[in-house]
C-alpha cells in the first residue's frame, strides 16, 4: 500500500502517473476494506469526493498550475460541519443533521484543492479520550486492534495512522488532537487559540476549542494548518496575525534552540515505557544540538481540576441549543418543557450529561465564585506559568500522554481516571498556545509514544521546525 | 459528601435534562468524587489574580471584533428549515406554550 504525502499527490499528478479520481478511488477501496474493522469513518462523502476530483484533473488537463492541496484525499472529524453531508457529532441528538453550510476550515481545504473523502468517528461532541463515548460505537487503534485509537478525534487519526486519508482534521479542547495522534503514532498539531477558524465547528467549549490537522509527517502538517489558519470574519475570536509560510519556516536549523523540559511533567502516574521513549527523546534532542533547559510550571497540578470546571460549564451552555426546536432529534410532549427535558435525556449520551450536569452546578447560584470563577483564576495563572517560560526558552517538550493506547474498556468505569489521562495536554489548552505530538517511537516495537512540543502563542512555526528536525532525525523509531 | 441527591436533580430540571433513577445515582456518586479532586485548587490563594476571561491579549483582538454593522441576507432559510423536526415555513412549530 503507498503513502501518499501532499507533494508525492501533486506530482503523481501533474506527471499524470495518476488521476485525482482513480486516486479518491484507491482511498475508498481501502476505506472500504479497512474500515469495517476500525470505524474509523461515520459517513463517506462520494458524491461530493469525485465532484473535486474531476475538478482537479480538469485543472491537470488545462495545464493550469495545481493548488497547493490538489487532489489530496481528506477526512474531517464528524463534529466540523459539512454542507450537504450528514454531521452527527458523534450522537444521537444530530443523527440525521445536515449541514447548510460548511466550515471555514473544510471550505479553505476544498478552495486549495482537497478531496474530502468523508466524516471520522469520535466521541460525543468530542468529549472523551478514547472514543469510547461516540454513540456510533468506538474506533479501533490501527496499531494495535485491541486498543483505543485515543479521542476525542479518534477517527481522524486512526483513518491516517491506517492509511485511509492523506491528512484529516481533528479538533482539540483538553487534547483530543495530540492525544490520538500520540497513540496512532502520527504527528498532530493544535494551532494557537484564534489561529484556525472555528466557524462551522461545532461548539463544546468556546475558550477552548480549536481545529487542527493530523497528516503522516511533519511537513504535511504544516501545509494543512498553512490553508486551515487565518482571519475569518464569521469567528470573532480568529485574528489577523499574518500566517506566515510553515513549510519553508520549518526547514530552519534547530542547533542552539533553547528546548524547556519542565520538571512537573515527569512525576508519578507515568507509564514506565513512555518514559523511557521520552527520555531517549530528550537525547535525541542533545544530539541535535537543542539546548535543554529544566524549567518549571508551578500550577501544572491544578490544570486538570481547572479544565473540568471551564469545559464543563462553557459545555452545559453551548449544548442548551439542543432543544428540539430547531435541528436534531425531538421526543414528542404536549408540554414544551417535558418536550425538552425528553429530547435532552434521551438524545445525550452518558459523558455528554455528565458534564452538563457538571458544568451546570459549577455555574449555578450559591457554587458559581468557589468553582468557575476560582478556575479562571487558576486558569489566568496557568497561562501566566507559559508566558514566563517562554521568556527563557523557545519551545517546552512534555510527554504527551503519561500513558500508551490502553485496552477498550480498561477505563470507562471511572470518570475521573479517564480525565486525568489528559494531565500534559490541558495545560497547553488552557494556556491558548500552540501544540504537537510527534512520534517518538514505540514502546516494545507496538504501542506509539509522542513526544509534545508547545510553542509561544502564534510561535507555530517553531513548533513545527522542531517537530520536522525531530522526525527527521529519526524520532519515530526511538 | 460534596453534592447530594438532590443537588442533581435540582441541576438536571435547571439544564432540562430527564435523568433516569440509575443515572442520578450514579452521577451524584462520580461527579461528587470530580468535585473532591477539583478542591485542591483551593490550596491555591488566588485573592489578587485576575480571572482569565478571554484567551487572547487585547492587542490580537482589538482589530478583529470590530466591524462595521452591516445586514447581510441570509440565503439558507429553506435549508435551515428542513432540518426542523416540525417546521411550518417560516416557522419552527413547538408545543404549546400559554395554556390559557
Amino acid at each position: 500500500m503507498t503513502t501518499w504525502t501532499i507533494d508525492g499527490v501533486r506530482e503523481a499528478l501533474a506527471a499524470k502517473k495518476v488521476s485525482a479520481r482513480e486516486l479518491a478511488a484507491d482511498f475508498y477501496k481501502r476505506i472500504a476494506e479497512r474500515n469495517p474493522a476500525l470505524n474509523a469513518y461515520l459517513m463517506l462523502s462520494e458524491e461530493r469526493a469525485y465532484a473535486q476530483a474531476d475538478r482537479i484533473d480538469a485543472l491537470v488537463a488545462s495545464g493550469k498550475p495545481l493548488p497547493e492541496l490538489a487532489g489530496v484525499p481528506i477526512a474531517i472529524k464528524d463534529v466540523i460541519s459539512t454542507k450537504s453531508v450528514r454531521t452527527t457529532c458523534g450522537s444521537k441528538i444530530l443523527e440525521h443533521y445536515v449541514p447548510p453550510y460548511d466550515a471555514t476550515a473544510v471550505e479553505r481545504l476544498e478552495a486549495a484543492g482537497a478531496v474530502i473523502l468523508g466524516k471520522t468517528n469520535c466521541d460525543e461532541f468530542a468529549m472523551g479520550s478514547s472514543n469510547e463515548n461516540s454513540a456510533y460505537g468506538p474506533v479501533r487503534n490501527p496499531e494495535a486492534t485491541d486498543r483505543v485509537p485515543g479521542g476525542s478525534s479518534g477517527g481522524s487519526a486512526a483513518a491516517v495512522a491506517a492509511g485511509l486519508a492523506v491528512a484529516s482534521l481533528g479538533t482539540d479542547t483538553g487534547g483530543s488532537i495530540r492525544q490520538p495522534g500520540s497513540f496512532c503514532g502520527i504527528p498532530a498539531m493544535m494551532g494557537s487559540y484564534g489561529r484556525v477558524s472555528r466557524y462551522g465547528l461545532i461548539a463544546f467549549a468556546s475558550s477552548l476549542d480549536r481545529i487542527g490537522p493530523f497528516a503522516t509527517n511533519a511537513r504535511d502538517v504544516a501545509a494543512t494548518l498553512k490553508v486551515i489558519a487565518g482571519r475569518d470574519s464569521n469567528d470573532s475570536t480568529s485574528t489577523t496575525a499574518p500566517v506566515p509560510d510553515y513549510v519553508t519556516a520549518m526547514e530552519r536549523p534547530v542547533k542552539g534552540m533553547r528546548v524547556g523540559i519542565p520538571k512537573e511533567y515527569f512525576g508519578e502516574g507515568m507509564d514506565d515505557g513512555v518514559r523511557k521513549k521520552i527520555e531517549a527523546g530528550i537525547e535525541l534532542l542533545k544530539k541535535m544540538g537543542c539546548q535543554l533547559q529544566e524549567i518549571h510550571m508551578a500550577h501544572t497540578d491544578y490544570a486538570i481540576a481547572t479544565y473540568y470546571i471551564i469545559a464543563t460549564a462553557e459545555a452545559s451552555s453551548n449544548l442548551a441549543r439542543y432543544d428540539g426546536v430547531r435541528y436534531g432529534l425531538r421526543v414528542d410532549d404536549s408540554s414544551l418543557l417535558a418536550m425538552y427535558c425528553k429530547t435532552r435525556g434521551a438524545g445525550f449520551g452518558a459523558e455528554v450529561k455528565r458534564r452538563i450536569v457538571l458544568g451546570t452546578y459549577v455555574l449555578s447560584a450559591g457554587y458559581y465564585d468557589a468553582y468557575y470563577l476560582k478556575g479562571q483564576k487558576v486558569r489566568a495563572l496557568i497561562a501566566q506559568d507559559f508566558r514566563d517560560a517562554f521568556t527563557k526558552v523557545d519551545v517546552i517538550v512534555t510527554p504527551t500522554s503519561p500513558v500508551p493506547a490502553f485496552k477498550l474498556g480498561e477505563r470507562t468505569a471511572d470518570p475521573l481516571q479517564m480525565y486525568l489521562a489528559d494531565i500534559y495536554t490541558v495545560t497547553g489548552s488552557l494556556a491558548g498556545v500552540p501544540g504537537m505530538s510527534v512520534p517518538c517511537g514505540k514502546i516494545c516495537g507496538k504501542l506509539p509514544v509522542g513526544l509534545q512540543i508547545f510553542g509561544p502563542a502564534f510561535g507555530e512555526a517553531s513548533v513545527l521546525q522542531l517537530a520536522h528536525a525531530f522526525e527527521q532525525a529519526g524520532g519515530a523509531s526511538l | 459528601m460534596k453534592i447530594s441527591r438532590e443537588d442533581v436533580e435540582r441541576v438536571a430540571e435547571l439544564a432540562y435534562l430527564d435523568l433516569t433513577e440509575a443515572e442520578l445515582e450514579s452521577y451524584r456518586q462520580q461527579i461528587d468524587d470530580i468535585l473532591e479532586y477539583i478542591g485542591k485548587l483551593d490550596e491555591l490563594d488566588t485573592t489578587n489574580v485576575a480571572p482569565m476571561a478571554q484567551v487572547l491579549a487585547d492587542d490580537q483582538t482589538a482589530d478583529a471584533t470590530l466591524r462595521e454593522d452591516v445586514v447581510v441576507p441570509c440565503r439558507v432559510t429553506p435549508e435551515i428549515l428542513e432540518q426542523a423536526p416540525d417546521p411550518e415555513p417560516p416557522y419552527f412549530r413547538v408545543p404549546k406554550v400559554i395554556e390559557r
